[in-house]
């Protein structure tokens, strides 16, 4: 490109007044501001072993924000990922008590539960045509029933060495492997959505479904294989849970389908669907993470944590919508 | 007789387009005034002045002699203005009584007063000579009862001027006489009527005078008994604009697409046609005819009843736009909003949609030929963009209709669906847009085109094919028709249509 045309470019683009820079790096100049503040404010998060703990903080629900982000791309919604957590939970954990298989068989049966929910969910949303609020709802309360009856209500326990491992153990004494695990979890989605034709097909039917239907896009089959991957990604925290709590347990998971979603949209993914990026994701777990952990630190009793959490997701969505108007 | 209404001089324009310039529309108490011209001639938007739902330019308007500028529907209402639109505005969960006082519910300690609501609208209904109960659901209803209840309210309000869009498009023959009737009743109570309709049989049969609009233009208004049905179209749409079709004929090659008696149930019905290689096959007649819903079926949108499709001379079974697009076709559809954009995406994004596993056959992507092929289309369609990663919805309409285009063209299809390819565009991107058909054609590409434009269809198209109430009435080629003989067979016959 000359240089003409390029800053011919530039003067048709927009000036970016003090409120558009605000609205759009918002999200990572509040992070910034609370990461400066949390610093000054106590003595104890600034501290190498505060952070490692934070970062292993958010990895579950780092790994089930991936694959939301991708539903929630496509203008749906997945309610079923906290129940997932708990039965393939629960079904890791019974593969994987007293150590009788080796560590890859629990891993391998947690994710097929996800492939199982993942399966039925976009059957109902694809071919049933349930909307996807009711038919995840749905299968929240049914893998929710099923988690309790696979371990008739209590936790599976007492789990092999080289499961909890996963959950707890670190590389080099620093690295925890959990979170690793997420990190992983965020390049898998980072290569799917930007670097494949599936990832500009989610865009796009996010963008406009009926305009991606006409364009000879196989959307349903887009979809529900989005469904599938935001089941098996939950499953796989589901593993990784019961690996770092030594316990698979039929309760856990309760309400992780909002800060997951609560993740996404904090990181600019709009819900109606067809704008978000990953990184903006990962952004967003860090945020919910580090603002759980500042509340903890500043002694802020759990209840006004909640109050916190919710005002602080309004605020970023409220962003998002005026942003979308003065578009 | 009294003058009601006096709107003079009145020009609105548009962005790119002089939708209206210095038009007159004078109403009298207790006439039938059919307000006539082609689509996009300025009808609706003359109305929407006189509602306050735009603003003029220029000219005045005068309600019995008093100066008057409406800002919202609300406030024509209460000025005594009232239009029932095609699509009607009712709810159906609510009965007929709460749909009538909606918004202004009578109260009684601050409580709704059903007793009252009921009662006053079982009087008004009576007036009208209308037999139903007040506490249905509208639901129950048929469109035609529907229709009467809008009118019922514009009424209640004591409405004189009453402005009817196509009131007639979806009832029956029996319903009609009803409807007149009920006109009938209300120019005997003096309400000025404006009637707009496509139905030559009806303006004949209910109007007093005609006015008709052309390009915005104010061409005449005349008692309807001194005029002739030939006069009428003559008015509608005498002009001749030949120079500003550039129509180069392209030589004709093989069968592309075979359509042989397709059906859809309540749609349109057995309708059979071929397009060659290089030709365009123009879709002529008034909206609703089923034109639409023939294209949207050939691809894939809709489900067929009956009838069999072509392709190449081989027989295809296309049930979804995956299997149309597989087979070479390609549709623009009339709402390219709706259907042919993601708007919220980028221009690059949208030109490579179709073809990306042809642009990039790998499952990975390789974002600089996405990118080349993306500047390529935007040089070659003359598409109008700061840049490649500017957000479609930021363009004109021309130039994302232009986007729409390159994003088909870049499939390689042999057959290619224009649903109103001009619609909403500024006359500049029009004619590149008919100078991309020629290059098209002239690349032996089959073009369907659907237009509501008369000299359009004319101008553009090498045979025409007349559509009207879901059925193919003529053919015609270029040469052997002219604008008011298509109008002839486009303008819909009430005799003999079932109900």
């Amino acid at each position: 490109m000359t240089r003409s045309t390029r800053t011919q470019q530039n003067s048709l683009q927009k000036q970016m007044t003090p409120a558009a820079v605000l609205s759009r790096f918002g999200v990572l100049i509040a992070f910034a501001i609370m990461l400066i503040f949390l610093s000054v404010a106590t003595n104890t998060f600034l501290t190498p072993k505060n952070l490692i703990n934070v970062v292993r903080q958010v990895s579950v629900n780092g790994i089930i924000a991936v694959g939301m982000m991708l539903v929630l791309l496509t203008g749906g919604i997945d309610l079923s990922v906290g129940s997932v957590v708990a039965l393939s939970g629960v079904v890791a954990a019974s593969f994987a008590q007293s150590g009788n298989y080796p560590v890859i068989v629990p891993v391998v049966m947690g994710v097929l539960v996800g492939v199982l929910v993942g399966i039925i969910n976009g059957f109902l949303i694809v071919k049933v045509k349930i909307v996807p609020f009711i038919a995840t709802m749905g299968m929240l309360s049914m893998a929710r029933g099923m988690a309790l009856v696979y371990s008739n209500g209590r936790p599976i326990s007492n789990l092999s060495e080289g499961f909890r491992f996963i959950g707890s153990g670190s590389l080099l004494n620093v690295l925890p492997v959990i979170s690793l695990v997420m990190l992983a979890c965020f390049l898998i989605g980072y290569v799917v959505m930007n670097k494949t034709r599936f990832g500009r097909y989610v865009y796009a039917i996010g963008g406009n479904e009926k305009a991606s239907r006409v364009s000879g896009l196989k959307v349903d089959q887009c979809k529900y294989l989005v469904y599938m991957i935001s089941a098996v990604f939950a499953s796989l925290a589901g593993v990784v849970l019961a690996a770092r709590i030594n316990a698979g347990s039929p309760a856990s998971g309760e309400g992780y389908e909002l800060d997951a979603i609560a993740a996404v949209v904090i990181g600019g993914t709009s819900l109606s669907g067809g704008v978000g990026t990953i990184w903006g994701t990962l952004l967003g777990v860090l945020i919910v993470g580090v603002l759980n952990n500042g509340l903890d630190l500043l002694n802020v009793s759990s209840y006004f944590q909640l109050i916190t959490k919710g005002a602080i997701i309004v605020l970023a969505v409220a962003m998002d919508s005026r942003n979308k108007r003065s578009a | 007789m009294e003058t009601v209404l006096e709107m003079r001089g009145i020009s609105k324009t548009f962005p790119g387009v002089r939708a209206l310039d210095g038009v007159n529309l004078t109403l009298h108490a207790g006439e039938v005034h059919g307000l006539m011209g082609e689509n996009g001639a300025g009808k609706s938007t003359l109305m929407k002045i006189l509602l306050g739902i735009y603003t003029l330019d220029e000219g005045s308007i005068t309600l019995f002699g008093k100066p008057v500028s409406f800002r919202s529907p609300r406030e024509a209402i209460a000025g005594g203005i009232c239009m029932i639109h095609q699509e009607l505005n009712l709810i159906p969960e609510m009965t007929i009584a709460e749909n009538i006082f909606l918004g202004r519910e009578p109260l009684k300690n601050g409580f709704v007063d059903y007793k009252r609501m009921n009662r006053d609208t079982r009087e008004l209904l009576k007036n009208l000579n209308l037999a139903m109960d007040p506490t249905m659901k509208l639901g129950r209803l048929t469109v035609a009862g529907q229709q009467m209840v809008e009118i019922a309210k514009a009424v209640s309000y004591h409405s004189r001027v009453l402005i009817m869009d196509e009131p007639t498009s979806a009832i029956s023959e029996e319903e009609v006489k009803r409807l007149f009737e009920i006109i009938g009743s209300l120019k005997a109570q003096g309400v000025a009527i404006v009637y707009i309709s496509h139905r030559m049989d009806e303006i004949f049969e209910i109007c007093d005078r005609i006015t008709v609009l052309r390009d915005g233009k104010f061409i005449l208004n005349s008692g309807c008994a001194d005029l002739s049905r030939d006069d009428l179209i003559r008015a509608m749409v005498g002009r001749t604009l030949a120079d500003y079709y550039p129509k180069e004929i392209a030589k004709k090659g093989d069968v592309l697409l075979k359509v042989e008696h397709l059906s859809s149930p309540g749609k349109f019905q057995d309708v059979s046609f071929e397009v060659r290689a290089g030709e365009v096959v123009g879709f002529a007649g008034m909206m609703g005819a089923g034109r639409t819903e023939v294209c949207e079926t050939i691809f894939g949108m809709r489900k067929k009843s009956g009838g069999k499709v072509y392709i190449g001379g081989r027989e295809v079974r296309i049930r979804n736009p995956v299997d149309a697009v597989r087979h070479g076709m390609a549709l623009v559809s009339e709402d390219r909003k709706q259907y042919g954009l993601n708007l919220i995406g980028s221009v690059r994004d949208n030109i490579v949609l179709s073809a990306l596993s042809m642009v990039n056959p790998s499952a990975f992507i390789n974002e600089r030929r996405l990118n080349r092929a993306a500047d390529e289309r935007i040089r070659m369609h003359g598409i109008k963009t700061p840049s490649r990663q500017t957000l479609v919805e930021s363009l004109s309409g021309g130039n994302q209709q232009k986007v729409v285009l390159a994003k088909w063209m870049l499939t390689n299809s042999r057959i290619l669906i224009l649903d109103e390819p001009t619609r909403g565009i500024d006359v500049g991107a029009k004619s590149e847009i008919y100078r991309l058909i020629n290059h098209l054609t002239a690349q032996g590409i089959a073009v369907i085109m659907v237009s509501s434009e008369m000299p359009e269809v004319c101008g553009m198209s090498d045979r025409i094919l007349v559509f009207s109430e879901g059925a193919l009435k003529a053919t015609f080629d270029r040469d052997e028709v002219t604008q008011e003989t298509i109008m002839r067979y486009a303008s819909p016959n009430r005799e003999g249509i079932p109900s």
